[in-house]
């Protein structure tokens, strides 16, 4: 595919890779965070931690909505989806997602729960419409990527007057949670990692531009660079990157200039804007409460918004006691350093978030590298 | 999650979407979140909807520079990185 295929070329990654050799300062060490899912499964995938030299270090972060979406979020869903008898439309990603009680959206459906798969908030919309009986529930949630599209389909559904259609907001937002890795008391008190720069997101980018980094580079000293999230992309960053540390330079540079610009996607902000606010503080797994860091509709949508419409109240859950998802988003352990990590806990039967995704951290070294550490004895 | 392909606008249709070809697969999209779409142009879709418009000049400037090109010969696009 055009724009894809040469983003991969292998001649080209090693072309970068001894770039990045020949320009390392070989008395430090070099960690850089990845946030976004996106760029941990290109990491995996395609091997780039192989071109690396081990001073480059590059820590997981918890940039993949679906690992961070808590277990109290996932139960409201199901309590919609079993108590109330609502259709209960999702992405596909969050159907594995555990639960409380040993549930996931996918064994609540096996008990009967009318949940169904959609590709878009659009499908969501099109069920309402097609059982004006019934109350449909989308749940929301992902990054600034989806939030433009669950606004258009609010608005939508508004503009329609539908009287069955409403959403549980889950949305989230990149800027504060990268800021929020770095001085949060609780990160502090849990421990993290120093990090000398951040890879930023591809495709939120795109939505928000590289403007709402800058202020982040500048007070916290961290140099980010915005990259696409093919191998090539995430390979000239990390060059970017080093080049940036190697100066002494904290600045936002994009990678990403086919897509991104500084100011991102006025029609989609505009979007958000009219139907999104602020909520003042939201659960992560991982990362706990979050101030500022997602989304809720705003009052003269009220009623399309599930937790107005059914008396919604949140209520926390702890994670599985042994399951190391929270140290894992915040960069501390690797997936490895869980005892559950390929033991109960694999893509097929998921304990923690992590696992869920092709793009959490656990899901994405199970998948490529589990053997890639064990020594291959030839007899 | 965020994933999005890069996929060319075949054909415009009226009620704001358009057909657009991935790798060989035709499907409709939205074009509400973009502005000034055309036949032809390249877009980033995202869950059914394009979320925006991918620049073919500096994708061609971006491959310059992963080829060896010095990040100071490759012109716009590396003043464009820095700059950004």
């Amino acid at each position: 595919m055009k724009y894809v295929d040469e983003f991969r070329d292998g001649a080209r990654a090693r072309t970068i890779a001894a770039r990045i050799h020949a320009e390392l300062d070989s008395a430090r060490r070099y960690s850089f965070m990845e946030f976004c899912g996106g760029h941990t499964h290109a990491i995996s995938h395609y091997g780039i931690s192989d071109l690396l030299p081990p001073q480059v270090h590059m820590i997981h972060g918890p940039g993949c909505p679906v690992c961070v979406l808590p277990i109290g979020r996932i139960d409201l869903a199901i309590g919609l989806a079993l108590e109330r008898r609502v259709i209960l439309c999702t992405y596909g990603d969050t159907m594995r997602v555990p639960a409380s009680e040993g549930l996931s959206l996918i064994k609540a459906k096996a008990r009967g729960a009318d949940i169904r798969m959609v590709y878009s908030a659009a499908d969501a919309l099109a069920t309402a419409k097609a059982n004006p009986d019934r109350e449909v529930v989308f749940l929301a949630i992902g990054f600034e990527t989806t939030t433009p599209p669950t606004a258009l389909v609010v608005r939508q559904a508004q503009a329609d007057g539908l009287r069955n259609f409403s959403v549980l907001c889950c949305h989230v937002l990149t800027p504060s949670a990268i800021t929020h890795i770095l001085e949060s008391p609780e990160v502090r008190r849990f421990g993290t990692v120093p990090i000398d720069g951040f890879i930023g997101p591809a495709h939120v980018s795109i939505v928000i531009g590289s403007a709402p980094y800058e202020h982040f580079a500048e007070e916290y000293r961290k140099p980010v660079v915005i990259a696409g999230f093919e191998p090539l992309d995430v390979m000239q960053a990390i060059l970017m990157l080093v080049r940036q540390v190697n100066d002494g330079r904290a600045e936002v540079e994009n990678e990403f200039v086919r897509a991104v610009t500084r100011d991102g996607n006025a029609v989609a902000q505009a979007q958000v804007a009219e139907v999104f606010e602020l909520r003042p503080s939201f659960e992560w797994r991982g990362l706990g409460e979050v101030p500022y860091s997602a989304l809720r509709i705003r009052d003269r949508y009220r009623e399309f918004d599930a937790e107005a419409r059914f008396g919604l109240a949140y209520r926390p859950v702890p994670d599985n006691k042994a399951c190391e998802c929270g140290a894992i988003l915040r960069g501390v352990k690797k997936p490895t350093d869980c005892k559950l990590f390929g033991t109960v806990c694999t893509p097929e039967t998921p304990m923690g978030s992590c696992m869920v995704s092709s793009e959490g951290a656990c899901a994405a070294h199970y998948t490529y590298r589990r053997f890639r550490d064990i020594d291959v004895k030839v007899a | 999650m965020c994933l999005a392909i890069p996929a060319r606008v075949t054909e415009i249709l009226e009620d704001g979407r358009a057909i657009v070809d991935l790798g060989g697969v035709r499907r409709p999209i939205s074009l509400a979140l973009v502005e000034d779409c055309r036949i032809g142009d390249y877009v980033i879709v995202h869950v059914g909807y394009a979320l925006g418009k991918l620049d073919a000049e500096e994708a061609e400037r971006t491959l310059a520079l992963f080829s060896g090109l010095d990040a100071d010969a490759a012109g716009p696009a590396a003043d464009a990185m820095r700059a950004a």
